[in-house]
């Protein structure tokens, strides 16, 4: 038995080894989810003279989705975005960095999966929002609180384990 | 080397969503006081996209940004702490270089210590259980002596034939051996 002992401690490491290469290091968990969603006030894109607020939709559940034009994964989850979403919570983009201002003729091409994009030019309400990578998306309830924070795009699998049960949950 | 390393690091800041076409943060050659407040503490803070980079190595575009944050917040006059503690309320213990101790990660600093125990802890107990199971070998000056009288004791009474020993110039010398004392 005792000879044993080393095998077993190398298969235990082994093994923890092997599980870490599924970790994904961006899923940072955020502080912010149980937390209000941090407010800000932003001119709306393609419409520069309206601005946009987290408190116009108090009382909703809705999706703050953060992407922006020059990040390719977050363009192709637009495609997909309103066939999972059908309409069953409104989606607000948050449009990161937007430097070269290609955010509103791009969303015009494409068709938006927004009800409305903000511009974010700065960052600094990103930053607010502790985003680290994009897409990155929000789920707020009717009081105005994170309740989830995902990081990367939303497939169909990650929309049916974890957006369909919390948005059940909060009754959307 | 090191110039193989900074290349490597520009190819890496070239990957889409590492790094964004960015204005760089205005360096702040104005109130340098202000910049050695900022340096030092990024020196704690992670950058959270490039994620084991401090915040005061990394160009990356995120990076700059919140140096720009620190240095609003530092400007408004908030203390270090408090510029700490509003970056950990956005990303959390992550952004900090040095977890802090708390229940959570306990097990992460005293997991060294406790592994450093379990060595010496084991060591100890080795080496105990060899001193008590019988004598070393080739020590005891004493016991050597004993073996040898015992064996010349051995000789007297039990000969050895020369038909017992296999080969026959291994048993001349033998016997050489033996009769010489």
């Amino acid at each position: 038995m005792r000879r044993w002992i080393p095998l077993l401690v190398f298969a235990a490491l082994a093994a923890f080894l092997y599980l870490g290469l599924y970790l994904n290091p961006k899923e940072v968990p955020s502080p912010l989810v149980g937390r209000p969603a941090p407010d800000f006030t932003l001119p709306v894109v393609g419409n520069p003279g309206a601005t946009f607020s987290p408190a116009d939709v108090r009382g909703e559940v809705w999706l703050l989705n953060i992407w922006a034009p020059w990040c390719s994964v977050c363009l192709e989850e637009h495609k997909h975005l309103p066939r999972m979403v059908a309409g069953r919570v409104p989606v607000y983009g948050l449009t990161w960095k937007d430097l070269d201002r290609e955010a509103a003729p791009l969303l015009a091409r494409n068709g938006s999966p927004y009800v409305i994009a903000v511009d974010d030019r700065d960052g600094r309400v990103a930053i607010r929002y502790g985003v680290t990578v994009t897409p990155e998306t929000f789920v707020i309830d009717r009081d105005g609180m994170i309740r989830m924070k995902h990081v990367g795009p939303i497939t169909p699998a990650v929309w049916q384990a974890k957006f369909e049960p919390l948005l059940g949950e909060l009754d959307a | 080397m090191s110039r193989c390393l900074g290349l490597f690091m520009l190819i890496l800041c070239m990957v889409p969503g590492l790094a964004v076409g960015s204005v760089p943060a205005t360096p702040n050659a104005d109130d340098p006081s202000l910049e050695a407040r900022l340096n030092h503490l990024a020196e704690d803070l992670r950058c959270v996209v490039c994620q084991n980079e401090s915040l005061a190595e990394s160009r990356a575009s995120l990076a700059l940004d919140l140096r720009e944050e620190i240095r609003g917040m530092m400007r408004a006059g908030l203390s270090d702490d408090a510029v700490v503690e509003s970056l950990v309320a956005r990303y959390g213990d992550f952004v900090l270089y040095r977890p802090p101790v708390k229940p959570l990660t306990y097990v992460l600093w005293g997991g060294p210590l406790a592994f450093l125990l379990l060595g010496l802890g084991l060591a100890a107990a080795t080496l105990h259980r060899r001193r008590r199971s019988g004598p070393q070998p080739g020590i005891d000056p004493a016991a050597l002596r004993e073996a040898a009288r015992l064996l010349r004791a051995e000789d007297s009474t039990v000969p050895v034939a020369p038909s017992e020993i296999v080969g026959a110039d291994s048993g001349t010398q033998f016997q050489e051996e033996r009769t010489s004392p």
